[in-house]
């Protein structure tokens, strides 16, 4: 039965050599996507027409915002996993995505506002997306505070995945809503941050850098996992072996 | 309520790091009390707790009449009383209405079933005060009335004879032999030796 | 750790009970308690606990007061001012009240161990949960909702906008209700919970208080606000389809 690589999957021992062994698949592809998708888009996409340069941020805002609610989404189905079948190494997936994913978020905060700058003259416009941006950080904190806030390791795993869950069904529904306030006060010469009109020489670079940032986040993952399954092991006796070695 | 059994099958339990439970094993048929005992901080509650479902063993599982509680575990618990440490009264009623709510979400329940469970406890005289009035071995009679009154056949108690004077604690054997006589059964942890009122009483010691 | 317990002598080994049981004649049959009568149970059992500590019933309420009554002394008496702010003033505080009572939602039942009890019961945890969400709308929410247009009048709304504040807050609560008994079972416990319940729970109340704050601002205006209320209305449908299974197994798990 397939099923029985999902179980050996659920294996802490067996998760930690199997993320070492993947590890290098990940970041490598990463990161030479990632230094062409810089190239591409800093340097041999020509300005655009309406934005100038000041576009290029695109290249790393909307990457991280898109990455933001992947992490969100993959935390969420871990969790799911980790509270219906009770397996460890879920919990610990999910726990390894949230710091990743809000960072990602506040990347995205922080690039939305740099790019407002110049085109709104502020650093902070309610914008739809960058409000959504904030609740989505908001959401995270609140997803790491619970796991702070409980002292006894397993009920903090299964009451924070609770709380995942219920997260990402609210999170399509605050964007909605975030979308809607804005639809009713939206001055019309305020420039949203929208993508502009996108050419291939445009375009390509952009792509290169989601499929990067996916690839890192799945590399930055896989280091947290170890990382957060040899913290929750340290007392099992397959960690001495792995330490000796 | 002549045929159930009650079966644990090498339960495992991590609480953290601490290996709480390591492989108990036993098994009750009608008729029969089992007193588990040890040392504070050996598991007691953790067993009884994982006993009624409420904590999930990481190994072994608990076979009410055969069949793995969990798969079914609304009428595993319709079948169970449990008393845990603290009498489940509300301060701010009194003992007669927490009864009533008590077991009223159970099953069906009358005034004068009420009135006999209380003065059946020794508990009639203060039935009517707020819980908050009462003294903890008062809390405690009050608590074993609605035991009396869930009438089901397996009771799960967290050291019973708390709080009670040497009236209360002989009270406590009654009640378990009268559960016993009826065909139920009775697991409770404790402290010290129940009452033996039925003789017979089994003993399942948890090293620390 | 392995303990064969025999059966207690006086029992056959197949399990049979002993001849004393013979004149008890059986167990009479017992009717057992249906869902909705535990539902119902729970609801005034709840209720009836609020009533016997009226004052804790006032903190909340009296709480919203205060708190609108802050934004026209920190920013200016002129009504035609606070107007234009009194949608957002009156639902940032019912929010904030509406959180201050979820913190006692289980705590109560938590210490003294009626909520163990609940999850012992054989009856459904998602209904008992819908019931003492029910029992904190009635004692929270229901009354904020009254209050409201109280409030809105000192911030100079027209009479005739009441009745649509009144609904607005009335149907919102209900969302929040729901969705604060999530966050106030997941909290159990945690030390200094009150924080991270509100953490926790105004991010997932946004759109209500986007859809509740944009009911009331027309209502002010005197046009038609009926679009977001039914807006409000969706949500409450939703959230009580699937908030009061997420608390049972918030309940659950903080039972472990």
């Amino acid at each position: 039965m397939t099923w029985t690589w999902f179980h050996r999957l659920a294996s802490p021992p067996y998760a930690y050599a199997l993320a070492a062994r993947l590890t290098p698949w990940f970041a490598w592809p990463a990161a030479l996507l990632i230094l062409g998708g810089l190239w591409g888009g800093l340097v041999l996409a020509p300005p655009d027409y309406q934005q100038g340069e000041g576009f290029r941020i695109i290249y790393v805002h909307a990457p991280s915002a898109w990455m933001s609610l992947m992490v969100y989404t993959t935390m969420a189905i871990a969790a799911a996993v980790g509270l219906i079948w009770r397996i460890k190494v879920a919990h610990a997936v999910a726990a390894s995505c949230a710091p990743i994913g809000a960072s990602f978020t506040f990347a995205a905060l922080v690039t939305g506002a740099l790019w407002g700058e110049p085109m709104w003259g502020t650093y902070w416009e309610w914008d739809p997306r960058l409000t959504s941006e904030l609740v989505l950080l908001f959401l995270y904190l609140g997803y790491m505070g619970l796991r702070a806030g409980i002292e006894d390791p397993q009920r903090a795993d299964r009451a924070s995945a609770v709380l995942a869950v219920v997260g990402v069904v609210n999170v399509p529904i605050i964007h909605y809503s975030v979308t809607w306030w804005n639809s009713l006060h939206q001055a019309p010469s305020v420039m949203r941050l929208g993508k502009p009109h996108m050419p291939a020489t445009m375009l390509v670079p952009l792509l290169m850098m989601l499929l990067g940032f996916t690839l890192f986040f799945v590399a930055l993952l896989l280091v947290r996992l170890r990382g957060e399954i040899l913290s929750r092991e340290r007392s099992a006796s397959w960690i001495r072996e792995v330490v000796r070695a | 309520m002549s045929d159930e059994t009650l079966e644990v099958e090498n339960l495992h339990l991590w609480r953290g790091e601490r290996h709480v439970l390591r492989g108990v094993h036993f098994a009750l048929a009608a008729g029969s009390c089992v007193e588990v005992t040890g040392v504070n901080g050996a598991g007691k509650t953790s067993l009884l707790r994982t006993l009624c479902g409420l904590i999930f063993p990481e190994e072994g599982r608990v076979l009410w009449n055969g069949t793995d509680v969990r798969r079914d575990l609304p009428s595993y618990h319709a079948a169970l009383a449990y008393l845990g440490h603290e009498p489940p009264l509300k301060a701010d009623l009194t003992a007669r209405e927490n009864l009533h709510y008590w077991i009223g979400m159970r099953r069906r329940i009358g005034t004068s079933e009420l009135d006999e469970a209380l003065a059946r406890v020794g508990a009639a005289a203060y039935g009517d005060r707020l819980v908050r009035t009462l003294s903890a071995g008062q809390r405690r009679r009050a608590a074993l009335a609605g035991l009396a009154l869930l009438k089901v056949p397996l009771w799960v108690l967290d050291e019973p004879t708390t709080n009670l004077d040497a009236e209360g604690r002989t009270l406590v054997g009654d009640l378990i032999a009268e559960q016993r006589a009826r065909g139920g059964m009775v697991v409770a942890a404790v402290h010290h030796s129940l009452p033996d009122a039925a003789g017979g009483v089994s003993r399942l010691e948890l090293a620390a | 750790m392995i303990a064969r317990v025999p059966p207690a002598p006086g029992t056959l080994a197949s399990g049979a009970p002993a001849l004393s049981r013979a004149a008890e004649g059986g167990v009479p049959a017992l009717a057992a308690a249906s869902a909705l009568q535990a539902a119902r149970l729970v609801l005034r059992r709840d209720l009836q606990l609020a009533f016997r500590k009226r004052s804790q019933l006032v903190q909340p309420l009296a709480f919203f007061a205060m708190v609108t009554m802050l934004f026209p002394l920190a920013t200016s008496p002129e009504l035609s001012k606070l107007r234009e702010i009194a949608p957002g003033v009156i639902w940032a505080a019912a929010l904030l009240a509406s959180l201050l009572a979820l913190e006692f939602l289980f705590r109560d039942d938590a210490h003294d161990g009626t909520l163990e009890q609940y999850a012992l019961s054989g009856q459904s945890l998602t209904w008992l949960m819908f019931a003492k969400t029910c029992a904190h709308w009635l004692l929270t929410g229901l009354p904020l909702a009254l209050m409201a247009p109280v409030a809105a009048l000192s911030l100079g709304a027209p009479g005739t906008s009441l009745p649509g504040i009144l609904l607005s807050v009335a149907v919102g609560s209900v969302t929040v209700s729901l969705i604060g008994a999530i966050g106030a079972a997941l909290t159990l416990g945690v030390k200094r919970g009150g924080v991270l319940l509100s953490l926790l729970t105004l991010p997932l109340s946004l759109p209500v208080l986007i859809f509740g704050a944009r009911a009331t601002q027309l209502a002010i205006s005197g046009a038609p606000f009926l679009a977001p209320l039914e807006l409000l209305a969706a949500l409450a449908v939703l959230g009580v389809t699937l908030a009061p299974l997420a608390a049972a197994a918030a309940v659950r798990i903080s039972l472990e």
